[in-house]
């Protein structure tokens, strides 16, 4: 069995899980295996719609000791489910709990883990998997040696795609409580702005924003094109007030929208690093020299104060709105 | 209190990568060696801790010789002691791990740090493996870390915000950019270093969870099209084209 570990919001799977769950059911259908699909949480309620992505099973480990996240009880959770259901792969999505519990289950099951991969199949009966290293510069082919074998998918790099299911439903226990460290507080959330990992566009900007306060064009042109704001170091380190969660680039995030628009920045090579997997790149620069042109599909040599609004113009009368 | 700082010598973020000849692997002519970036956070977090509180910090890598280069880096910011255990620092995390927890499982530490991920491979596996080994708390992608007794307390990041994770000493914690500023060696700090001598340890017999079977650069992107015209025609275009031809919208 190949299982995908869930995660809900609002009682509903959140999109890089679906994602995830997808591509089990694609690896599943091309070993002939089954796909589990498994969840933990105080509630589960939503659990079911993993059918509606292709899972045969659902499992569902529900209890008050998990009503928090914690990354050992997690991890035990999963590690049981693995051994009991006897599966041999488990995906989840890249997510910042993925991230945090995927390789601590595969340590607890000896198993070897690929993070954050963008491509995925089964070679020989075991799971091989294809990912980012040095942020992008180059993708590396990644076997496994271990008998179980563990993977988290790069949110927004693999297709949601709906296929029906048995999806019967079973549930697991959930742990004693006693964990080793706990969430304990959920601290300021962006309202409703998905995490730039996951964004499908992205509009950036660099030194060449000048300030802080001039963000808000971009914030602008985002909300019209149903974006959100990423930033370069530069702009991150100017002391202007940007969170470092915004900065692109190889010692930020590793983003792979669909579009990504750079404004006023030059493309040095670690912010490159970052944002290369964007399959659509615009840059917007006063310079013509500037080697993010090398780099994009679309570019303006321009100003980006007043191409920036023209674009929010632009985008609003064509009717694109947030999407 | 007793803490291990884990540190990686990674190709410097400015590195062209190439592939070397057996198409797996990195070629390793013209790559400048640092520690890796998030790994001076975990380092800084430690010598402020030893500052504040009082502690004894060990710095760890795992590698050959040229690792040596960031123990003595280590050491010259502020590492009591330091440690080299000989073996495949550069390979996979599984492996590291238990490398790492071979070493450190009956020494005491109360505080093991590290980066959230190793620069290069960013696989962001290590610092949970090893928490798992060891039977230990973890938290990851730490911007905040307070200590308590026998407990801590830390902020890590999240997708759109941040969360207090609480948990109990030992502990494995990653730290992100943000945790602290880390400082430059001072010249006093690399006179002392010089004659500290850095610990030699055969590495465990590890065993191996992932085996790189190709490296391949990213396929080159196709030339790109510059619009013409005023801000206004230029943005027009842009959009449009968006439209028709990307079908981004
Ligand atoms: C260890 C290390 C790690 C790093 N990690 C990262 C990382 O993760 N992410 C990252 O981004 N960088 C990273 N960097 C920094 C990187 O080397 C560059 O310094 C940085 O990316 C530059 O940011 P920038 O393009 O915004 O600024 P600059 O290089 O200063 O470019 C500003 C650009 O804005 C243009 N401009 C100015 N005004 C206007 C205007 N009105 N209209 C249009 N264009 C205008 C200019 O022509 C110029 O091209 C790292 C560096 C190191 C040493």
């Amino acid at each position: 069995m190949i299982l995908v570990f869930c995660e809900l919001k609002d009682g509903q799977i959140r999109k890089p899980s679906a994602e995830a769950l997808s591509e089990g059911r694609r690896l599943a259908d091309a070993a002939g295996r089954q796909l589990g699909a498994l969840f933990a949480g105080a509630s589960c309620a939503g659990a079911a719609e993993a059918a509606k992505y292709g899972a045969d099973l659902i499992l569902t480990a529900e209890g008050a000791t998990l009503a928090s996240y914690s990354s050992d009880a997690f991890a035990a959770v999963i590690a049981e489910a693995m051994k009991a259901k006897g599966a041999t792969v488990l995906l989840a999505a890249a997510t910042a709990v993925g991230k945090d519990m995927a390789p601590r289950a595969a340590a607890r099951l000896g198993a070897g883990y690929a993070s954050d991969v963008t491509g995925l199949s089964i070679v020989d009966g075991k799971l091989q998997a294809v990912r980012p290293v040095y942020a992008g510069k180059a993708f590396a082919t990644t076997s496994f040696a271990s008998a179980i074998q563990v993977a988290t998918t790069r949110p927004n790099v693999f297709a949601a795609a709906e296929k029906a299911g048995a999806g019967t439903m079973e549930s697991l226990a959930a742990p004693a409580g006693d964990f080793k460290s706990v969430v304990k507080e959920i601290l300021a959330k962006a309202s409703g702005k998905v995490d730039l990992s996951e964004a499908n566009v992205i509009v950036s900007g660099g030194r060449g924003m000048k300030d802080g306060a001039n963000f808000k064009i971009l914030e602008e042109l985002a909300d019209a094109i149903g974006g959100v704001v990423g930033a370069s170091r530069a702009a991150v380190d100017a002391g202007w007030g940007l969170p470092h969660s915004m900065q692109v680039g190889q010692t930020g995030k590793v983003v792979s929208p669909t579009l990504y628009i750079a404004c006023g920045i030059s493309g040095a090579i670690q912010h490159i690093a970052g944002m290369s997997g964007s399959k659509f790149i615009v840059a917007i620069n006063k310079d013509p020299e500037a080697p993010i042109f090398k780099l994009a599909n679309y570019g303006i040599v321009g100003d980006l104060f007043e191409v920036v609004p023209e674009l929010t113009k632009a985008a609003k009368a064509l009717g694109i709105g947030s999407n | 209190m007793k803490i291990l700082v884990a540190l990686k010598q990674v190709p410097d973020t400015e590195t062209k990568i190439k592939v070397a000849a057996d198409g797996r692997s990195l070629d390793p002519a013209d790559v400048k060696w640092i520690t890796s970036p998030y790994d001076e956070y975990a380092l800084e977090e430690a010598i402020r801790t030893k500052e504040g509180k009082g502690a004894e910090v060990v710095a760890l890598s795992v590698g050959g010789d040229s690792a040596k280069d960031v123990l003595k880096n280590a050491l010259a910011l502020g590492a009591d002691s330091a440690v080299l255990l000989r073996g495949d620092g550069q390979g996979d995390a599984f492996a590291v791990a238990q490398i790492i927890a071979g070493y450190a499982k009956d020494k005491g530490f109360d505080l093991i740090l590290c980066g959230n991920k190793g620069l290069g491979g960013d696989n962001a596996a290590m610092g949970p493996m090893l928490a798992e080994l060891l039977g230990v708390a973890q938290a990851n992608v730490i911007v905040m870390l307070e200590l308590g007794e026998g407990t801590f307390k830390a902020e890590r990041e999240i997708e759109g915000g941040s969360e207090i994770v609480e948990g109990q000493l030992p502990a494995v914690i990653t730290a992100q950019k943000g945790l602290n500023e880390p400082r430059y060696a001072s010249l006093k700090g690399i006179m002392a270093a010089k004659k500290k001598t850095i610990e030699e340890v055969d590495a465990v017999p590890a065993t191996v969870g992932t085996q790189t079977i190709a490296l391949a650069l990213p396929p080159e992107r196709p030339a790109g099209r510059k619009l013409e015209g005023d801000a206004a025609a230029q943005a027009q275009a842009l959009i449009q084209a968006l439209k028709d031809e990307a079908k981004v919208f």
